[in-house]
């Protein structure tokens, strides 16, 4: 968790939304930054988290998330923290045939149709525990990211009808929030990735963008990062807010400051 | 050496940490902070792994790739458990040099080799690698490039130049002992046949192996890939690389090096086709990934990213990969008459880095990498004088300049940027009689504006001024 990046987006942990679908974005750049940020926000948020990592394994997300402040072993060991790392259950699934449906059930078949064994491990993790003896705020669905199931296979609308379920079960049902990181190759020829970073977009609360500059490789800013509040569900009748910063990724933090205002350069 | 025991589990102190909680895994994404009392034995099992050694900025496990310059320009290494994936040249000769490169470190660091092709027989591939430099043999060969290499001159302190100054300096070759953690290879020299008898290694070749059948459903990927993934984990599961066999007392690493992958040798028509089966190289991309990140393995692939139709496919499977370096050779291309280039022979990108167990990694300041063959060795050089060849371009000899300064014309102005400039058109002294202005501000006496148009008056006292940043005039 960025305290910086918290007073931007003017959250914090005791008081954080619910509700709501968050999207990341990177293009030209590397945004994992966020997710680690949401990851270590939720969980001291004290929500339940699922978190469908698919890129990188536990002890990456561990280890970063301990120089946030966060212990995800501890996490998940007294269940708020619902893990699934699917580079390691990738293999599992696809050498041995398994009996139950396995969440990644799509990479043995040729054509997989849709994500629903997707969507029922993700409902499962976030069931609400009716014994009440540690009652968390709220469920959270993190992805991390989306993009990689457009290049395991699946199309563009079944990660669309992915992410619909899972907001009406976690967003709408259970009062919680989903965050999801999608690539933005910036290249017009990858279609598939367009229609699902434009059709969450249009669904989205907040979007977080985060963008290499313009000009190249800088060793003092790392990026910008765009922030854009909408309300998806009314019309717009003011327009949605948004702000601009740059940033600077640090050993254990990312600073934040104004366009073209770098420490560096003042 | 100790055998394999669990990690010190259950206490969160620091140490190492083993990845996967149930089984006795252990994966190379571990911690190596500073040493607990009680799991002490695991940090010196890993780090006496042979040619291996710690990453200083997360403690990740690296090996070399074979060339000591690129594993500095990767942060020190190829992470184990992690993808290098080499953007293969245009008629792939440097790309299968630095395949060469890999499995002949691996070789001499004593790791065990899985090489699969679908184009060479993987025994052949073994007979053709570089053999390594040791010490005695080449020493005088490196005195005597190293007396012919222009860098004589960099370690005079710049004085015009300065900024060039602040950027790292590339590693020089020279000889190294094999017990060093890179090692430099004779491209013109074979690898001793007794070294690659003692050596221990897996071959897949594709066109001996597809008759087989297969006993996995049909998915979406190609025939080849399946086998080959197969392959590659009956291989770790055999020889216990992923930890499932504790009573191994030798831990190594398996190197994994896969050639032309996506090519349609391999049965996989993304290069013929642009609406191909565009799924079955990243499914397998993703597949190998998690076999790695479970096991202590390295894994390099040549990719003949050029000749993928559908460039959606090569963004997908960068982002699928760790490391990706790309190789523009420049024969064919117009680059090879550029005298900016004239030394070299392509140029390497740096194209990703992974930022493994941290926020931020290790990327180098220098962009501008080119390489080069010569004299039997690979180096990665900066390509220096960019800027200064440019500005040569625009500002040829045999003409005199008259340089305009910022604020006013007798003002002090940016003087490094004018004595940049200024020193290297001035650089052979022969001054035109016109008026090459350097930007010193000379003592004014009464109107100054007139004393200072007139040309001789530069030699104040007979004697030419020595101004800063002006080249040293020959005698």
């Amino acid at each position: 968790m960025f305290p910086e990046l918290n007073n931007l987006l003017n959250t914090t942990p005791d008081r954080a939304e619910q509700g709501k679908l968050t999207l990341l974005c990177d293009a030209n750049t590397d945004g994992s930054f966020l997710v680690h940020h949401f990851l270590s926000f939720y969980l001291k948020a004290n929500c339940k988290v699922c978190f469908v990592a698919l890129i990188q394994s536990f002890s990456h997300y561990n280890i970063v998330g301990q120089k946030l402040g966060v212990s995800l072993t501890v996490a998940r060991e007294c269940g708020q923290l619902v893990f699934l790392e699917g580079l390691k259950s990738s293999v599992d699934v696809f050498f041995r045939a398994q009996a139950e449906p396995h969440p990644l059930q799509f990479l043995r078949e040729a054509n997989a149709e849709n994500l629903q064994p997707l969507y029922e491990f993700v409902r499962e993790a976030l069931k609400p525990v009716d014994d009440g003896d540690a009652a968390w705020r709220c469920p959270v669905l993190l992805v991390d990211d989306l993009s990689v199931l457009l290049s395991l296979g699946m199309g563009a609308v079944a990660v669309l009808d992915f992410i619909h379920y899972c907001r009406a079960t976690v967003c709408w049902e259970r009062k919680g929030n989903i965050v999801a990181l999608v690539h933005d190759s910036g290249d017009t020829e990858e279609e598939e990735n367009n229609i699902l970073l434009n059709g969450l977009s249009h669904q989205s609360h907040l979007i977080l963008r985060a963008e290499g500059l313009a000009t190249g490789f800088c060793r003092d800013v790392h990026g910008q990062l765009r922030i854009l509040w909408r309300t998806p569900s009314q019309p717009t009748t003011q327009r949605d807010r948004s702000l601009t910063y740059q940033y600077k990724i640090q050993d254990k933090s990312v600073s934040f400051f104004a366009k073209g205002m770098s420490p560096a350069v003042l | 050496m100790a055998a394999v025991a669990t990690c010190g589990t259950g206490a969160g102190s620091t140490g190492s940490m083993v990845a996967a909680g149930s089984k006795n895994n252990v994966t190379s994404f571990q911690r190596r902070g500073p040493r607990a009392s009680g799991s002490d034995s695991s940090y010196s099992r890993l780090v006496s792994i042979a040619g291996t050694r710690p990453s200083v900025r997360n403690g990740q496990l690296l090996v070399s790739t074979g060339l000591p310059a690129l594993d500095q320009l990767l942060g020190g290494g190829l992470a184990v458990g992690t993808v290098l994936l080499i953007e293969e040249d245009k008629y792939n000769i440097y790309s299968s040099l630095l395949f060469k490169y890999f499995l002949a470190e691996g070789i001499i660091n004593g790791h065990t080799l899985l090489v699969a092709s679908a184009k060479e027989d993987p025994a052949d591939i073994l007979q053709e690698l570089p053999a390594p430099l040791l010490d005695d043999n080449v020493k005088k060969d490196f005195d005597e490039d190293a007396c012919n290499h222009k860098t004589a001159e960099s370690n005079i302190k710049m004085k015009i130049a300065w900024r060039y100054q602040l950027l790292p300096k590339m590693e020089q070759a020279g000889p190294v002992s094999s017990s060093r953690f890179g090692h430099y290879y004779d491209a013109s020299k074979k690898m001793p046949q007794e070294l690659i008898e003692a050596s221990k290694w897996h071959g897949f070749f594709f066109p001996e192996k597809s008759s087989s059948t297969l006993n996995i459903e049909p998915c979406s990927l190609t025939h080849g890939y399946i086998k080959l993934l197969q392959f590659i984990q009956n291989t770790i599961y055999e020889e216990g690389f992923d930890g499932s066999n504790p009573q191994k007392k030798q831990k190594n690493i398996l190197r994994i090096g896969i050639q032309n992958l996506g090519s349609p040798l391999w049965g996989d028509d993304i290069c013929c086709t642009e609406n191909g089966n565009s799924h079955s190289l990243t499914k397998f991309l993703y597949v190998l990934r998690g076999l790695l990140r479970t096991s202590l393995s390295a894994c390099m692939i040549t990719m003949p990213t050029h000749l993928i139709q559908n460039k959606a496919i090569i963004s997908r499977v960068t982002n699928l990969s760790d490391t990706v370096v790309g190789l523009e050779s420049f024969i064919g291309s117009e680059r090879e008459t550029n005298p900016l280039y004239k030394d070299y022979h392509g140029l390497i990108h740096i194209r990703q880095i992974p930022r493994l167990n941290n926020l931020i990694y290790d990327v180098s300041d220098v962009k501008d990498l080119a390489f080069k063959l010569k004299r039997k060795l690979f180096t990665i050089e900066w390509v220096q004088d960019n800027y200064l060849r440019q500005e040569r371009n625009i500002y040829p000899p045999g003409f005199s300049y008259l340089l305009k300064q910022k604020d006013s014309a007798w003002g002090e102005g940016s003087l490094q940027h004018s004595t940049f400039l200024m020193s290297f058109l001035a650089k052979a002294t022969a001054f035109a009689s016109r008026l090459v202005r350097h930007s010193e501000p000379l003592e004014q006496t009464g109107s100054g504006r007139a004393l200072q148009a007139a040309g001789p008056r530069l030699w104040r006292d007979g004697r030419r001024q020595e101004a800063p940043g002006l080249l040293v005039t020959p005698p």
